[in-house]
């Protein structure tokens, strides 16, 4: 029951930025949205499945183009999301096929490549995607402050969506089956577990979340690029929050966004020429120094206090 | 006889080694077999081959039948065939409970969790463990790892199941709990195939024994048949032995 407790403060939280805070305020919170969502799609696979995989940047790109392009013919914003995320998530079915049985580094090194080819697919496809010029998807017709509100709570929706369904997850069949193969595969194999079947089941919804994460934010900014949206960065971000707030865990992903995402400002405002390098030294002092992440360290600080008392 | 698991000129090779060599075997439904050779003789490969992790590269093996020689490990452990690992494979952060329940949900016939862990905790209850069900799998000692490796066989409801050196590493002691508890599984119906580099073991719970050396069966018989063998006391127990038996 307490997994979904929180996570109603949670939503109740980020419900009240629209009404107190002011748009910087506004846009902070959409941004940690984003972040959660993107660390809790990357969980699915890397945390529960225990597959270091860097295709998000991939999943966060085709999600924008698909959501862009689609947008370019005039269909509606929400069918362009739900089309981002299910195009998404068969591409994601047939790489994982491919790649999947690709264990460690060499399953890193070709979910990476997949950066790589997509954004040079979307390079290349210059009549549909615009190529290196980027797309323009404006949306006319509606007040500034209302569109931020808008994009704030789809950002919201999506990530209280993929909360749930990390919850509902983490203690269904599929769950268990995820946790078994990322402890020992081969004895998942012969326990009877279809391993093939539930590594993809995890891509997929990780392809998932991330993809219309990507769809939302293109309809965000309004204007997309190769470079922008295929940024390695999308790949590396919500690995770094993941191990932040704690790896496989439900509510690690929200904590290690928020932590990142303090970081980040933090660091921007005070290191502005600097800001790159300060934030890669911290992450690494702090991933080397909390190898079980901040969550690990709340829990056992609860846990020690619920002994005393 | 309607074999239970039947072996038709099994070959498998790793490159340019032939770890099992054209073994033709076939094992009943009741049963309690005891497979022997020595270290590197193709034991577990053996075990491997017939679960699927690395199937035959020659021959064909049958489980009820049907020709398993080509299905994938999950599928044959849902089809009844359970086996333990010589080395122990845990799920080493997960509970003892947890470990043995998912044996139970993804082979077994548990539908659902609740079901599973259920199950789990007969299992744990029968095999000794009960009192290490909440345990982290990983601080286990050695003696009751083996034994969680029994009971996730057992969950898997197995109709044979396969036991591979379950007692190396243990004690005198630990060996006559293990024997007695591999008899007790057997009364309740399933049949065993108990892998064994110790003879006196095996000979305490087996009427049949298969002896492989180099990758090929040397010798399938009774306990008395194989262990007067010239070439199984040879292969087994070396030749120095062999002369002294034959004096
Ligand atoms: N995955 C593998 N790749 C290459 N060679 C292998 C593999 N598995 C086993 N072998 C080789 O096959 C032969 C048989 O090994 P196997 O483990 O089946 O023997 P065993 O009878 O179980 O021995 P032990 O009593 O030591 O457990 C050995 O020479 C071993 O090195
Ligand atoms: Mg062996």
């Amino acid at each position: 029951m307490k997994p979904w407790l929180w996570l109603v403060v949670f939503v109740a939280a980020c419900a009240l930025v629209p009404v107190f805070g002011n748009n910087y305020a506004l846009r902070l919170a959409t941004i940690m949205c984003l972040y959660a969502g993107l660390a809790l799609s990357w969980n699915f696979i890397g945390g529960m499945a225990g597959y270091p995989s860097f295709a998000a940047a991939a999943f966060f790109g085709l999600g924008a183009y698909v959501s862009a392009v689609l947008q370019s013919k005039g269909l509606p914003i929400g069918v362009t999301w739900a089309a981002a995320g299910l195009g998404a998530t068969v591409f994601a079915a047939l790489i994982g096929m491919a790649i999947l049985h690709l264990k460690g580094h060499y399953f890193a090194i070709a979910s990476l490549a997949v950066v790589e080819v997509l954004r040079e697919v979307v390079n290349t496809a210059e009549d549909l995607t615009g190529g290196g010029m980027g797309m323009n998807i404006p949306l006319p017709g509606m007040p500034v402050d209302v569109q931020a509100r808008l994009f704030f709570f789809a950002m919201l929706t999506m990530t209280v969506l993929l909360l749930a369904v990390t919850i509902v997850v983490s203690r269904s069949k599929l769950g268990f089956g995820l946790r078994c193969i990322s402890q020992n595969e081969d004895a998942a194999d012969i326990l009877g577990i279809d391993t093939t079947f539930y590594k993809v089941a995890a891509f997929c919804l990780s392809a998932f979340g991330v993809a219309v994460i990507g769809a939302i934010y293109a309809s965000w900014v309004q204007y997309i690029e190769p470079p922008d949206v295929f940024d390695i960065l999308y790949s590396v971000k919500p690995l770094v929050m993941v191990l932040l707030g704690g790896l496989g865990t439900i509510f690690g992903p929200v904590i290690g966004a928020v932590i990142y995402l303090a970081l980040e400002e933090l660091v921007w405002r005070n290191f502005l020429t600097v800001h790159a390098a300060v934030l890669g030294g911290l992450i690494v002092a702090l991933v080397l120094f909390l190898p079980n992440g901040i969550g690990a360290v709340i829990r056992d600080r609860t846990k020690r206090a619920a002994v005393r008392s | 006889m309607t074999a239970l698991l039947e072996l038709r000129n099994v070959s498998r090779r790793f490159g340019g080694l032939v770890a099992v060599n054209d073994v033709t075997l076939k094992i009943a439904e009741g049963e309690i077999v005891g497979l022997l050779g020595p270290n590197g003789a193709g034991k577990t490969t053996l075990v491997n081959v017939v679960t699927g992790v690395h199937p035959a590269t020659g021959g064909q093996v049958l489980f009820e039948g049907r020709d398993i020689t080509r299905v994938p490990p999950f599928r044959i452990a849902r089809s009844g065939l359970a086996r333990t690992f010589q080395i122990v494979q845990p799920f080493p952060k997960m509970t003892v409970v947890e470990n043995v329940a998912a044996a139970a949900l993804f082979a077994g016939r548990a539908e659902g969790m609740a079901e599973a862990f259920e199950a789990a905790r007969r299992h744990l209850d029968f095999t000794g463990l009960g009192d290490a069900a909440d345990q982290v799998a990983s601080t286990l000692t050695l003696a009751k790892r083996k034994r969680l490796e029994f009971a996730k066989g057992l969950a898997m409801n197995p109709k044979l199941l396969m036991l591979d050196e379950v007692n190396a590493g243990l004690n005198s002691a630990e060996v006559e709990d293990a024997m007695r508890l591999i008899r007790k599984i057997a009364d309740s119906g399933v049949t065993i195939l108990i892998i064994e580099h110790i003879m006196k073991v095996v000979l305490s719970v087996s009427r049949r024994l298969l002896v492989l050396h180099h990758g090929e069966l040397i010798a399938d018989g009774l306990p008395e048949e194989v262990t007067n063998d010239r070439r199984v006391i040879e292969a087994y127990l070396g030749k120095r032995y062999a002369e002294k038996a034959g004096r």
